[in-house]
């Protein structure tokens, strides 16, 4: 079990409370979050065409999606045709179901996987367990995550907020359980950590009749589906098992063949700072004697066609997963991967889950404001993701309430709970604002009391001041001692 | 050249003597300056918490009381970027609505003509030394907004560079976000306080006496954390360091 899904998270602020108090974690993250973006940052300066390779990822992306059903019908044939069964998941449920009733067919009761956010997404391992079958991730980091029986917290290294000491831990503790045990005195150098980890998966390979993957991209063109990785665990799952099955999300399509010359170069870029992923896997329908013999797609949607539908929000359908935003992301570095409540954290998860799954709860209703708008997310999005410009108007959804698509229909949401008090903060606040008179009072009301002002605040201001001290209200504004010494006209409206 | 100071709602009534030190710096450069006393908030608070139906009606304000001038000078480089980034996207979203253009009409002529006031001193007006005097330490924050939004480059520390007596020291990690993030730093008191406070120690590191920037939102929660921190620096608004000179120096 890879330790539960996100549902019934506590609302961003106080997830990110607990992480923000724990040393060893703030100090994992800070280190590995400064090492990659500043690698990130020499892998992109070496290219002098990627400002043109940014705006052409965008252009690709957006282009697919505002064609999307066109491309998705392209893939199914093309899939078909190339001797693959494709099907269609509406919803998380669905998408369990068929993923279980397949595995069931093959008579099979253990699955390897390798990487894919889109079955964590829908909680897949937890739904095949409920039906007796043991699915094992390959992949490095989401192997830690599962024997500590522990939650992803990035997206590219979902073990980030485990140390090398941590990690000899649970490899030491938990392997046996599993399958082989550790080696004996196994210490932790990062040498004999990957040796064990080899190890043992090496015992699954050889034994599973099933794998179970994601993709990077499917170009619509060929049928053919790719996954980029560098640990080289995603091929023996990919060629070794007799059935494969994929589960992507359907906003991962391209058009065609040649759009991944694009791709290829922002995506390892942007995310390990490589110039090129060690291993890029391909592969189209199936081919006889060779790799798997049966080979499903499960396209999900699970939330996309709503998030299609919005003229904002939707670009956030044009992420790569390459995860510069998390590694950027000041935030994300302090509050920790889990706060998020979600397999995608950081600034795209802040986005993406509240439109995937909707603001009715605490947690997606919060995530809008899990962001201090600094823009370092958006500079480095390999495919111009505005994710200051979504998270605003998230926020305006929560607050204000508005249109918005749910399960395919067009519904009005009304203003979230617990806003009430600041809502009418902003509206006195712009009546005040639309009065200067009004304004200009107040001020002065400000500055005749400055001596009786508390230097902490009642009520939410209690948290600013809690940790920072208040400035203190001056004498006079400035527009009293404009008026005293240029003579301004008072032009109250 | 005769200039609109568009001051901040925050400046107005907080940092007076940012907005003193505009003016003296402006007209020592033989710059007109006006204060329309109709001014008041341009709506960033608003509009980035999300009430985007109240900024509505401020940004009209804001393009009613500074559409004649012929610039639109602030020291804020948040405030700038909501006229010059976020103004043109509220009339766009308002013509999507089926609300037609009236309102990209009304905020589109404010938009080209406002400028942060580095901008405008290095952009408009083509100077970098300012005749400025300022015997410290300064340590620059360059703010988000004004780094990302508005694209202010090395503008700033062109200006401070020019200034006789300062000595300019690099600050560790300077394009981190500072943590204030207007409500974010209410909302999520407990990361706002940790960006703040990292902060505060990389500017400590340098050994300077100040630390500057050109937004007094930045400077507000960054100066409240030292004084929190208690430590021996202090926030200074550009502005002010650029208005001292040998006969009348700035604190
Ligand atoms: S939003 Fe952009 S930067 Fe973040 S993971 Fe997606 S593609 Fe990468």
């Amino acid at each position: 079990m890879s330790g539960g899904t996100f549902v019934g998270m506590p609302a961003f602020p106080k997830a990110a409370h607990e992480a923000v108090n724990n040393p060893t974690l703030r100090g994992n993250l800070r280190h590995a979050t400064h090492t990659i973006r500043a690698k990130r940052a020499v892998a992109v300066a070496e290219l002098d065409d990627w400002a043109a390779l940014r705006e052409a990822g965008k252009q690709i992306k957006d282009h697919t999606l505002r064609h999307l059903d066109r491309y998705l019908v392209q893939l199914e044939e093309s899939v078909t045709a190339a001797g693959g069964i494709v099907h269609w998941a509406a919803d998380a449920d669905e998408a369990n179901r068929i993923v279980a009733d397949l595995v069931k067919m093959t008579g099979e009761s253990e699955v390897v996987k390798v990487k894919s956010m889109a079955t964590q997404e829908i909680g897949l391992n937890e739904a095949l367990e409920a039906e007796g079958i043991h699915a094992y991730e390959t992949d490095l980091a989401e192997l830690i995550v599962q024997l500590g029986k522990d939650r992803p917290s990035h997206i590219l290294v979902p073990a980030i907020h485990r140390n090398r000491g941590e990690i000899r831990d649970i490899f030491a503790r938990e392997m046996g359980e599993w399958g082989r045990p550790a080696p004996e005195g196994l210490t932790d150098t990062p040498a004999e950590l990957a040796e064990a980890a080899r190890l043992h998966l090496r015992d699954k390979f050889l034994r599973a009749k099933v794998g179970i993957s994601g993709a990077n991209f499917m170009v619509a063109e060929t049928g053919t589906l790719m996954v980029v990785e560098s640990e080289g665990n995603g091929r023996m799952c990919l060629t070794l098992p007799e059935t494969l099955i994929s589960v992507v999300g359907i906003e991962k399509i391209v058009p065609t063949w040649q759009d991944l010359e694009v791709f290829l170069q922002t995506l390892p870029r942007s995310s390990t700072a490589e110039r090129m992923n060690p291993y890029t896997s391909m592969w189209t329908g199936t081919t006889d004697a060779d790799g798997p013999q049966t080979f499903h797609l499960v396209l999900i949607d699970n939330g996309r066609t709503d998030t299609l539908a919005d003229e904002v929000g939707r670009q956030a359908l044009r992420c790569i997963r390459c995860s510069a935003c998390l590694n950027v992301c000041p935030v994300y570095e302090r509050a920790g991967g889990h706060a998020y409540g979600s397999v995608y954290p950081g600034p795209i998860g802040a986005i993406l889950s509240p439109q995937l799954r909707g603001t009715a709860s605490e947690i997606d209703a919060s995530l809008p404001y899990a962001s201090s708008l600094c823009g370092a997310c958006y500079e480095v999005c390999p495919v111009a993701i505005d994710i200051p410009e979504v998270l605003v108007h998230l926020r305006e959804r929560i607050a204000e309430g508005g249109q918005a698509t749910r399960e395919g229909n067009k519904v009005v949401l009304k203003p979230a709970k617990g806003h009430a008090a600041e809502r009418a903060a902003m509206r006195a606040a712009r009546w005040a604002f639309s009065h200067p008179g009004a304004l200009r009072t107040g001020q002065r009301l400000a500055s005749r009391t400055r001596r009786f002002h508390p230097r902490s605040l009642p009520g939410p201001g209690k948290a600013w001041s809690d940790t920072r001290d208040l400035p203190t209200v001056p004498a006079e504004p400035f527009r009293d001692w404009w008026q005293r010494t240029h003579g301004g006209k008072d032009t109250d409206k | 050249m005769r200039v609109a100071l568009f001051l901040t709602c925050v400046n107005d009534t907080l940092y007076p003597d940012t907005g003193r030190a505009v003016v003296k710096l402006l007209t020592r450069l033989g710059v007109e300056v006006d204060f329309p006393m109709a001014q008041t908030c341009c709506g960033q608070a608003h509009y980035n918490t999300g009430y985007r139906h109240e900024a509505e009606p401020l940004a009209r304000h804001f393009s009613d009381v500074f559409g004649e001038y012929e610039a639109i000078v602030t020291p804020s480089g948040s405030c700038g970027a909501m006229v010059r980034e976020l103004y043109p996207r509220m009339g766009e979203r308002a013509r999507a609505e089926g609300r037609g253009d009236t309102l990209a009409a009304t905020l589109a002529p404010v938009v080209p003509k406002t400028y942060e006031l580095t901008e405008f001193l290095v952009d408009v007006l083509g100077v970098t030394d300012v005749g400025a005097y300022y015997p410290h330490t300064v340590t620059y924050h360059p703010t988000c907004h004004g780094l990302r939004s508005l694209g202010l480059g090395d503008r700033p520390r062109r200006l401070l560079q020019a200034v006789k007596g300062l000595e300019l020291r690099e600050l560790p990690g300077a394009d981190e976000c500072c943590g204030f993030g207007g409500t974010f730093a209410v909302k999520n008191p407990d990361v706002s306080a940790a960006m703040g406070a990292d902060k505060v120690h990389n500017a400590e590191s340098t050994g300077a006496e100040v630390l500057c920037a050109a937004d007094n939102s930045c400077l507000m929660h960054i100066g409240g954390t030292m004084a929190r921190l208690e430590t021996r620096m202090r926030p200074v608004h550009i502005a002010e360091i650029l208005a001292g000179t040998e006969e009348e120096p700035s604190a």
